[in-house]
């Protein structure tokens, strides 16, 4: 089998490239996007340790499911809330959403 | 054998991240978005999670990444191509994200992972549902109450007024 460290480093890194897509892109939706794949690292990084050491029992995988059911809660709410924001200002430009600025 | 498929498949979702990163059409970004589901997906088949594959297929695939291009093509036109894609600090981001990942890299290398590998259960799903109406029944019902509340939530803030 392949090592539980190659697991890791690839979560990681699709960990660091989530986070970068979602700290530097200008449009709502990219953002969201960012961390769509944030969460996915987590998701394969907690399947990962599962499999090689806990496999006798299933509590990764339920952990898995609610991660899962949580960034499909996210992605409902996140979209919703980007078209209202569109329907209202007319932009999806996080640079220019700066209504709660002090 | 297994090494070449994890090769092949993580260097597939990690090249679709970046593309999804990089693109510089938002649309583009999410048929990325969608093969780098897809390459965890079959990672996860590959880590002997078949259920959990075929769950994250159904959702991220057919729902997520749907709802994302619905999203798109709602808010079509907004951003101007010619624009910048990424905001004024991105070098730094980027900075900040290999600094991260060299530093989970050197922590992941020390660590002595407590590895045990036994063999998948045979009736996994059948134990994963037993855990679900079983250990895990509040956080389950939980999890209903939440998916519930984002349905009437996403309905009520997208609503016309």
């Amino acid at each position: 089998m392949v090592p539980l460290t190659w697991y890791l480093l690839v979560t990681a890194a699709l960990f660091c490239i989530g986070l970068v897509g979602a700290l530097s892109r200008r449009n709502a939706i990219a953002v969201l996007m960012g961390i769509e794949l944030m969460l996915n690292a987590i998701n394969l990084n907690l399947v990962a340790f599962w499999r090689y050491a806990y496999a006798a029992r299933m509590d990764g995988q339920v952990f898995a499911v609610f991660v899962i059911t949580v960034a499909a809660a996210e992605a409902a709410v996140g979209l919703a809330i980007i078209i209202a924001v569109y329907r209202q200002r007319r932009t999806i430009n996080v640079e220019e959403l700066d209504l709660l600025k002090g | 054998m297994q090494q070449v498929i994890f090769i092949v498949l993580s260097l597939l979702t990690l090249s679709a991240a970046v593309m999804v990163v990089a693109s510089r059409s938002l649309f583009r970004s999410a048929l990325w978005l969608i093969l780098a589901f897809a390459g965890i997906a079959m990672l996860f088949i590959l880590l002997q999670a078949e259920f959990l594959a075929f769950v994250h297929i159904l959702i991220y695939i057919g729902a997520i990444a749907i709802l994302i291009i619905f999203a798109i093509m709602l808010s079509r036109g907004v951003m101007d191509p010619n624009e910048p894609r990424f905001n004024d600090q991105w070098r730094l981001v980027i900075g900040f994200g290999a600094l991260l990942f060299v530093g989970l890299v050197v922590i992941m290398l020390r660590i002595p992972w407590p590895v045990n590998i036994v063999a998948v259960p045979a009736d996994a799903i059948q134990l994963l549902g037993a855990d679900f109406v079983g250990t895990y029944v509040i956080p389950f019902e939980v999890a209903s109450v939440l998916l519930v509340a984002a349905l009437i939530g996403a309905i009520v803030i997208a609503r016309e007024h």
